[in-house]
């Protein structure tokens, strides 16, 4: 029997992360364009939530994959289920790869990493430049895709009233 | 459940929908700056080194011309009592470095600059790594980005003259009152004949910290073991300071000493335009060795952002704006050479 709700530990990571995220997004546009006293205040703030997504991240995929999760209401076509699906693949794969470019990015560059993280990349500029670009532009990609991804749930919830936010929606188990 | 909405009521949300959605999407372009500038930026700061002198795919926006050094730093032990890192213990720390002239131009001629500099990156048997960018002047002419970039602005080079206009600087200097202590510095200048008897100094202050979590802010200065020589009248080589360094370096190492300069509570620590009296207790924490030079573009500092903000634990920054500045700078500049030296080659 599948569930109706997600499960709390699934509904407790995709909140957290939903905020820690969208933070992140706006600090990482503003900070490199930022030359005030804030700049360092962004950077280290940035490098030690981007440490943190990526523990969640892991964490997330391995409740994902374990607990089972409501399924999409039967009566949503064939393509719209099929853009759920595909939304949902490259909201994780950028979520996992956004810290872990970071992470290589500052290695390639030979900057040290946050609490002495070793070096998952070779020191190497040409490198860094590729890693720092990826880094840049999954982060416009991960920033439109979390707009679709509120833009459908709302869909859900005004247009076609499916309980489909309701399922992950925080809070006290509403039926 | 309730029925999927139609007809009107469905248009209204479906409105509010795209509403929200592109209210957010104007937010993120307001928060990357893509809705026109409004507070001065690192990029624009870079755009007008490059404008004044010019593109040069792959190299440094500023301090361009300059050479990779290497050797070791010897700590004294005698700033242990006032910072936990590592380096003012350690025997020996690995050190790799960069002698640079100012300017944005790699090929401007070594003695047509005022402005020397000697980066270094200490790298410490406990992991941790030190980098500082240290420039001549004891102090800048300025305390703000806002003023750097005014001050850039109005040494712009007349397009007759290739000089900067002279009334323009005048202007400057008399607008900013605080750049007293650099333009008395500038009048009595008397450049050396070389990158080694030159005194390089940390431009911002910073903190120490010792093993009771106190701090202790200090600003630093590199000062030369080798006497001081004046420059000649006239200097042909525009390679002359380069030369210079190859020919020390060939003949054996090069040393300075490491002084910090302890500040009183009075002493502003925020203002690298402000100096502090002459009296300030300080320490010799070390000798810094440089035994190396490498070919010009070539060698281990070519790759390295000498951000000052890159601290060992030991050492933390003060609130200083113009630290901050420096390392959104120094971080724009490290991109974009990165990023031309993977379209066109260049690896300076």
């Amino acid at each position: 029997m599948k569930p109706t709700v997600f499960h709390p530990v699934a509904r407790v990571l995709h909140w957290s992360m939903a905020i820690l995220i969208l933070a992140m997004l706006f600090i990482g546009v503003s900070m490199v364009t930022d030359l005030s006293v804030r700049h360092p205040v962004l950077v280290s703030l940035h490098k030690g939530t981007g440490l943190a997504l990526l523990v969640l991240v892991i964490a997330r995929i391995i409740v994902r994959l374990s607990i089972p999760h409501p399924p999409l209401p039967q009566d949503l076509p064939a393509v719209q289920r099929l853009a759920a699906g595909a939304s949902h693949l490259l909201l994780y794969g950028l979520m996992l790869a956004m810290p872990l470019l970071g992470w290589a990015m500052l290695s390639a560059g030979g900057y040290p990493r946050p609490l002495d993280l070793p070096a998952i990349a070779p020191h190497d500029v040409q490198l860094y430049a590729v890693l720092r670009q990826a880094h840049g532009w999954a982060g416009y990609l991960l920033f439109a895709t979390v707009l679709v991804h509120v833009g459908a749930a709302l869909m859900h919830a005004w247009v076609r009233r499916d309980g489909v936010l309701r399922s992950m929606w925080p809070g006290p188990r509403a039926e | 459940m309730n029925q999927p909405l139609q007809g009107q009521a469905k248009a209204w949300r479906l409105a509010a929908i795209g509403a929200l959605m592109l209210a957010a999407g104007a937010g993120f372009a307001y928060s990357a700056g893509w809705l026109g500038p409004s507070a001065l930026t690192p990029q624009r700061i870079i755009d007008t080194f490059e404008a004044q002198a010019g593109h040069y795919p792959g190299y440094r926006k500023n301090h361009s011309k300059g050479l990779c050094v290497s050797g070791y730093f010897q700590a004294s032990g005698q700033a242990a009592s006032l910072s936990t890192a590592r380096a003012f213990t350690q025997a020996r720390v690995p050190v790799i470095g960069r002698l640079a002239i100012g300017g944005a131009n790699p090929f401007a001629p070594d003695t047509g600059i005022p402005v020397r500099s000697l980066a270094i990156e200490l790298s410490t048997d406990d992991g941790q790594v030190w980098r500082t960018g240290m420039n001549n002047p004891p102090v800048l002419a300025v305390s703000t980005a806002e003023a750097f970039y005014e001050q850039v602005l109005a040494n712009t080079p007349d397009p007759a003259t290739r000089k900067p206009d002279p009334a323009k600087v005048q202007a400057f200097f008399a607008t900013h009152p605080e750049s007293a202590a650099f333009r008395q510095w500038a009048a009595s200048y008397k450049p050396s004949d070389s990158f080694a008897n030159t005194q390089y100094h940390s431009i911002n202050a910073f903190k120490l910290i010792d093993a009771d979590g106190n701090a202790h802010p200090v600003r630093w200065q590199l000062e030369p073991l080798t006497p001081y020589t004046a420059l000649p009248a006239q200097v042909d080589d525009p390679l002359f300071l380069q030369h210079d360094l190859q020919r020390r370096l060939a003949q054996g190492p090069l040393r300075w000493t490491l002084r910090l300069v302890l500040a009183e509570p009075d002493d502003d620590i925020d203002d690298p335009a402000k100096p502090w009296p002459a009296n300030r207790r300080s320490v010799n924490a070390g000798t810094l060795v440089l035994e190396q030079v490498d070919a010009p573009e070539q060698g281990a500092c070519r790759d390295l952002n000498f951000d000052p903000l890159i601290l060992p634990r030991g050492i933390e920054p003060t609130a200083d704006p113009i630290l901050a500045a420096r390392s959104a700078a120094y971080s724009e500049s490290f991109n974009r050479r990165s990023r031309e030296s993977l379209s066109t080659g260049a690896r300076p």
